[in-house]
């Protein structure tokens, strides 16, 4: 029970915050400068190599 | 020597599941042990047929272009599968409204013919479509063939036989009676070696891609694989009574067990329901639209913000039962902040459709794929609604959960499903075009619309029981039996069954429209040029 | 800034998105699942509770194969109207040696945690063999079959050891005396009824389907039916404060 209580109190503090900041990270490093082309060409992959795999 | 280590483990495979046939405790043991052993048999067959000779030509230069003929089989499969699990469900629909439907027979009854239903449109119609769709899209996005070259083969035709073997043992009565998890010990080692080879194929895919980024349907498609994987092993431990028996005991026992088949009940619904259909959606919609996905970084946050929260939701199924408060109310507030995330997706689907949003006018393709997002925006909002404490109190136990289950099902992963297919059959056998647009208009109005009648028939007689069941008297005595909450359902049993006979039609539409497209009826110019064989 | 990097990484390499993504989904699973099995009010003793005798436990196994809970639930809420119409809010360790549980997610058929000793056998008899013969309005299915066909107490044995293996606590006489109190208890005239009580208190042993000639699928059942929810004495139980 001792531990069960323990793990408890950290998982609904540190461990909440420690989701959250990774979540905020997420949602920052998305948002990084630079980003905007390279999910511009990611989201555009879907129109290229329809047909035929790249080298072949 | 390879092929030689194979040919011989197919021919000792074949022994013992005769010898398996032969020491059955139960009929439906046996009668899968027969099946196992013509599938191995066949499999040996094919094995000592395709040794030999024409090796040396065979052996280098045919692995070229996409792997395509597996995701043929795949769409044939969907289609097929999908008319199969809509007529179980239309047919189950009619016995609720009239129960001399069941025959009085084992075979044919309610009980034996739901986890039928389930199956089949969940993991034979879904499956197969997740299967066929991610092989496609994988290859299209990482620039290249399907790695492991006859694995994909394996997964199809082991998937398959997975099904027939889940599907003949309920109508034999062979279950361990957890939801959406029925098949047995066997059926369920089985489909462990499929998927684990479905796994591997992918991560394979994907390590050797020639583009430089993952695109995010791949990530969906990945995290519904290697969730599942882990889902189907944890609630599936069980011990066989014997290796000669199709009867199995759960390990875990009351409420560990009720746990552990929520997580996974629910989570088949997050992952294998949502984000492998998310991976289509985050491909076939802007492929449709043919225009880019609306926001690339929403996709991203989407993805970890889903995949983190769906896990936690299982405990809402167990509201107000043994289960510990506090576990009932993690998962009812995970519940409600997946509220945000669901929806970022459907924003995300619904506004690639920016500046062409025209095309709905013409395009019925697009327009079944648009009412899809649509469907998944509002189940995932009702879902987490129901999965309040107080809501939940009047809606389980009734019909309005069901109603909940099949706006999803039959919107959402029906719809993109559809819409994929229709995708699909022109481009993968060399068509230029559908064989009938007016006929895909047809299937969606005759799927809107039956969608329409069960939804809102089950909202229906699942809130009228609801408060039914909890009506009392100024004395403080309940005002109804509970027969007289089973008659007044009646006309709403009729009203969904009816719907369900719509949304079946449109499926035998579309499986008529699909086959014609296939074989090439109504081609302007002569067919396209054959497919060099792979 | 090389946390950026990092995270572009993640992006490009399967194998990291695979793991992280794997990472993810197995933390809720493991905060819900976990503690269930160490705390107090999940894994309590209440007074009562016994492992099914051999003629229960077929007659679950049946219960089980024709999908009795995809329609009956067995597991009654803690609200007013449940406890009228059913009685008791179920309590956790009432079904913990049910592997699997049986608590069902729709009741379109009454719950069945408390159905024991509700009805007469001769009821479930007919309720069985037409449902509609008792209640008019019911839409379940008829089970007519089950009178016909004789059970066998052959793999009996098997099935409680392997419930053993599990963790149900059947000891070594109880499976010896298996089909011993198979027979007993579905065909007392001809067997150890008393031997058979001491094993499982509270069983009830008698022709359940009225025919005194072969025991069939359907005494089973019942016998399985009959003892639902009767193990436990509410007069007496005192709920943990813990819950």
């Amino acid at each position: 029970m001792d531990t069960y209580t323990a793990l408890r109190h950290f998982a609904d503090s540190w461990a909440v915050l420690g989701l959250l900041i990774f979540f905020g990270g997420v949602v920052l490093w998305v948002f990084r400068p630079g980003s905007r082309e390279i999910y511009k060409d990611s989201a555009n992959m879907i129109f290229r190599n329809e047909s035929k795999p790249k080298d072949d | 020597m390879l092929d030689g280590i194979k040919i011989a483990a197919l021919g000792v495979m074949t022994f013992l599941f005769a010898m398996a046939a032969n020491y059955g405790q139960e009929f439906v043991y046996q009668v899968h042990a027969v099946l196992l052993m013509l599938a191995s048999a066949a499999a040996f067959i094919w094995a000592v047929r395709s040794t030999g000779s024409p090796k040396v030509a065979a052996a280098a230069p045919v692995e070229k272009g996409y792997m395509d003929e597996v995701v043929r089989y795949g769409v044939i499969a969907t289609a097929f599968w999908g008319v199969v699990g809509f007529s179980a469900g239309t047919y189950i629909a009619w016995e609720l409204a009239f129960p001399h439907l069941n025959w009085d027979l084992p075979w044919t009854s309610f009980g034996r013919l739901r986890p039928l239903h389930t199956s089949a449109v969940i993991f034979a119609f879904g499956g197969n479509a997740l299967i066929a769709t991610s092989f496609y899209v994988v290859q299209r996005t990482c620039a290249t063939r399907l790695w492991g070259g006859n694995l994909a083969w394996f997964v199809f035709w082991g998937y398959n036989l997975f099904i027939v073997l889940a599907a003949t043992g309920y109508v034999l009565g062979s279950t361990q009676s957890k939801e959406y998890a029925e098949p047995e010990w066997y059926v369920d080692l089985w489909l462990t070696i499929v998927w684990v080879a479905y796994l591997a194929i992918y991560l394979g895919t994907l390590v050797k891609r020639k583009e430089p980024h993952i695109y995010v349907a791949n990530w969906f498609f990945l995290s519904f694989i290697v969730t599942v994987a882990m889902l189907h092993v944890v609630n599936n431990i069980a011990i066989p009574t014997s290796i000669w028996s199709s009867q199995s005991v759960i390990l875990f026992p009351g409420v560990q067990g009720a746990m552990v088949q929520w997580w996974y009940g629910h989570n088949a619904v997050g992952f294998f329901l949502t984000a492998g259909f998310l991976g289509m959606m985050y491909y076939f919609v802007p492929k449709q639209a043919e225009r880019p996905v609306y926001s690339y970084k929403l996709s991203i946050i989407h993805f970890w913000a889903l995949i983190f929260l769906y896990i936690w939701a299982g405990p809402h199924h167990l509201h107000y039962t043994a289960l510990p408060d506090w576990a009932q109310v993690l998962g009812m507030v995970f519940s409600v902040i997946l509220w945000m995330p669901s929806w970022g997706g459907m924003i995300n689907g619904l506004m690639t459709l920016q500046g062409a949003w025209d095309k709905l006018r013409t395009d019925p393709i697009l327009r079944m794929l648009v009412v899809s997002v649509g469907f998944y925006g509002m189940s995932t909002f009702e879902g987490p609604m129901m999965a309040v404490r107080a809501v939940n109190s009047l809606s389980h136990y009734t019909d309005w959960t069901i109603g909940h289950v099949h706006s999803g099902a039959l919107g959402w992963n029906g719809m993109i499903t559809f819409g994929a297919l229709y995708y699909l059959v022109p481009r993968l056998w060399h068509r230029e075009r559908l064989y009938s647009i007016t006929l895909v208009s047809w299937h969606f109005w005759l799927a809107t619309i039956g969608i329409v009648l069960y939804a809102s028939s089950m909202w229906v007689s699942g809130i009228m029981q609801g408060l039914m069941w909890r009506e009392v008297d100024a004395q403080g005595f309940l005002v109804n039996s509970f027969a007289d909450t089973v008659a007044a359902m009646h006309p709403m049993y009729v009203v969904r069954a009816t719907g369900g006979i719509l949304y079946l039609t449109g499926g035998i539409i579309m499986a008529y429209n699909l086959f014609k497209t296939a074989v090439g009826a109504g081609e302007s110019t002569a067919p396209a040029t054959t497919v060099a064989a792979e | 800034m090389s946390l950026l990097k990092k995270h572009a990484y993640i992006e490009r390499n399967a194998f990291l998105l695979l793991i992280l993504s794997f990472l993810v989904v197995t933390v809720g699973g493991i905060v819900q699942i976990v503690p269930l099995f160490y705390l107090d009010n999940v894994i309590e003793d209440v007074d009562g509770m016994r492992p099914y005798s051999p003629l229960e436990l077929a007659g679950r196994n049946i219960y089980v194969r024709e999908g009795c809970y995809v329609c009956h639930s067995q597991m009654i809420r803690p609200m007013r109207d449940e406890n009228e119409r059913y009685g008791h809010y179920s309590l956790a360790a009432e079904s913990k040696y049910d592997h699997p549980f049986q608590w069902g997610s729709k009741r379109t058929g009454p719950d069945l945690a408390r159905v024991g000793g509700r009805y007469s056998d001769a009821w479930h008899v007919a309720h069985m063999h037409n449902p509609r013969d008792v209640v008019p309005e019911s839409v379940m299915p008829g089970y007519p079959f089950l009178a016909e066909r004789p059970i066998s107490s052959t793999y009996i044995a098997q099935m409680m050891k392997t419930h053993r293996a599990a963790g149900v606590p059947y000891t070594d006489e109880m499976i010896e005396q298996a089909r011993a109190d198979f027979q007993a208890q579905a065909d007392p005239d001809n067997g150890d009824v008393d031997a058979l009580l001491a094993r499982y208190p509270k069983a009830q042993a008698r022709y359940f389907d009225g025919n005194t000639a072969q025991v069939t699928e359907l005494d089973a059942v019942i016998a399985y039916l009959q003892m639902l929810g009767t193990l436990v004495d509410f007069s007496t139980f005192e709920p943990e404060a813990s819950r």
